[in-house]
């Protein structure tokens, strides 16, 4: 298999939810989320109410992912960074640790120069607790089992959400 | 890859709809969009040409029941199956939990549907994938036009591993959510067995 899928905790959410936070404060952004390469969505804060964070998480991976196709054939490893100009809303997308994408949107209250400035100094810190809760999920999953919750699902659970 | 969320409690996967061109997978996802009720479903997504042909991805985000107090999230995914979006079919790969492969059951789509079929094993074991281990069910679609082969030469054909699979009419929507129904169930037995 390709490895354990992606995990969660508290914690670390609460952390992650804390600095993307501070991103939209300090770049003057007006959304800021996280999304994983696979097109989950982790995180988004700011003026999140009328968005469709499903549908843009699920288009920023693949956004991302196209692009790391056109690095490949370029010989280039990836292009870490992208940015899309809009006439009111720009969006400045960023890989952290090569596993999560960072995206702020922002109008003309920020500039491109603070973003870049900004979230510069974000990803290390995001690149920091991704790390730290990859180590604690794999320490979790080499540890003794029943430890996840789904070790115990039964068939009928699974029937029970089909049930209309 | 699934994504197992502790803080908002919710299960997320992944299934990827795979199959040669105009076999049926764009419209396998939108029978079940049409057919979810509003609160289960996100918006679908289409990236496709002017004549309605997959150019990327179709994104369909679905949300079943709880389970054990996690919200169960699926997030269905169809490939461009004409051959030369080689490419972008291998992304949409990625992290994939489950895959459906759409067999399009007239004859003269016997040759495509091999070949997809072959091309959907390659691009997994890229990924470090195998076929044989992942959540994996197969779908005959087009069963109701005069010109498809019979029942036992698709198995014999395309599902020589006899994993769970269905007869299917898309447009009409028979056998697309027994489909759906298979492979979410073998991803959640996946995710009890942890691996
Ligand atoms: N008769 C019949 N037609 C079908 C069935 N399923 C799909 N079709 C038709 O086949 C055509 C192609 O269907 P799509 O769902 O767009 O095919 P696709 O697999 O997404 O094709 P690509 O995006 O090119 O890979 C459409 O005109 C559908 O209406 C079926 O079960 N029976
Ligand atoms: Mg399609």
């Amino acid at each position: 298999m390709a490895g354990p899928g992606m995990v969660m905790y508290e914690e670390e959410f609460h952390k992650i939810s804390a600095v993307i936070d501070k991103l939209v404060k300090d770049a003057n952004a007006k959304v800021v989320f996280l999304v994983d390469k696979n097109g989950q969505m982790i995180a988004a804060c700011g003026e999140v109410e009328n968005l469709d964070t499903t549908s843009l998480a699920s288009l920023t991976a693949g956004n991302i992912a196209a692009t790391g196709g056109l690095a490949k054939l370029l010989g280039e490893k990836e292009f870490s960074i992208l940015f899309h100009e809009g006439e009111r809303d720009n969006l400045h997308i960023s890989l952290i640790g090569q596993r999560v994408i960072l995206v702020v949107i922002f109008d003309d209250r920020s500039s491109l120069g603070l973003v870049r400035l900004r979230v510069k100094k974000c990803g290390e810190e995001l690149a920091g607790i991704f790390d730290q809760l990859m180590k604690k999920a794999e320490a979790e999953a080499a540890g003794v089992g029943g430890v996840s919750p789904f070790a115990e699902i039964t068939d009928e659970d699974i029937d029970n959400l089909f049930r209309e | 890859m699934s994504f197992i969320n502790y803080s908002s409690r919710e299960i997320n996967c992944k299934i990827v709809y795979y199959g040669p061109g105009l076999c049926g997978k764009t419209t396998n996802l939108q029978y079940i969009y049409n057919k979810t009720n509003p609160q289960a479903k996100g918006k679908m997504i289409s990236l496709a040409t002017e004549t309605e042909r997959t150019l990327f991805f179709d994104f369909l985000p679905l949300s079943l029941g709880e389970i054990r107090g996690f919200r169960t999230r699926f997030h269905l995914y169809t490939v461009p199956g004409q051959v030369f979006y080689d490419a972008s079919r291998k992304l949409i790969l990625k992290g994939v939990d489950g895959v459906v492969f759409v067999a399009d059951s007239q004859i003269e789509r016997m040759e495509a549907n091999i070949e997809s079929l072959e091309n959907l094993r390659t691009n997994l074991t890229e990924h470090g994938y195998d076929l044989d281990k992942i959540p994996y069910v197969v779908q005959y679609n087009k069963r109701d036009l005069p010109n498809s082969a019979p029942l036992d030469e698709l198995k014999k054909l395309l599902n020589p591993t006899t994993v769970p699979d269905f007869e299917a009419c898309a447009v009409s929507g028979e056998g697309v959510f027994d489909t759906l129904k298979a492979v979410a169930k073998l991803v959640l037995q996946e995710l009890k067995s942890g691996r």
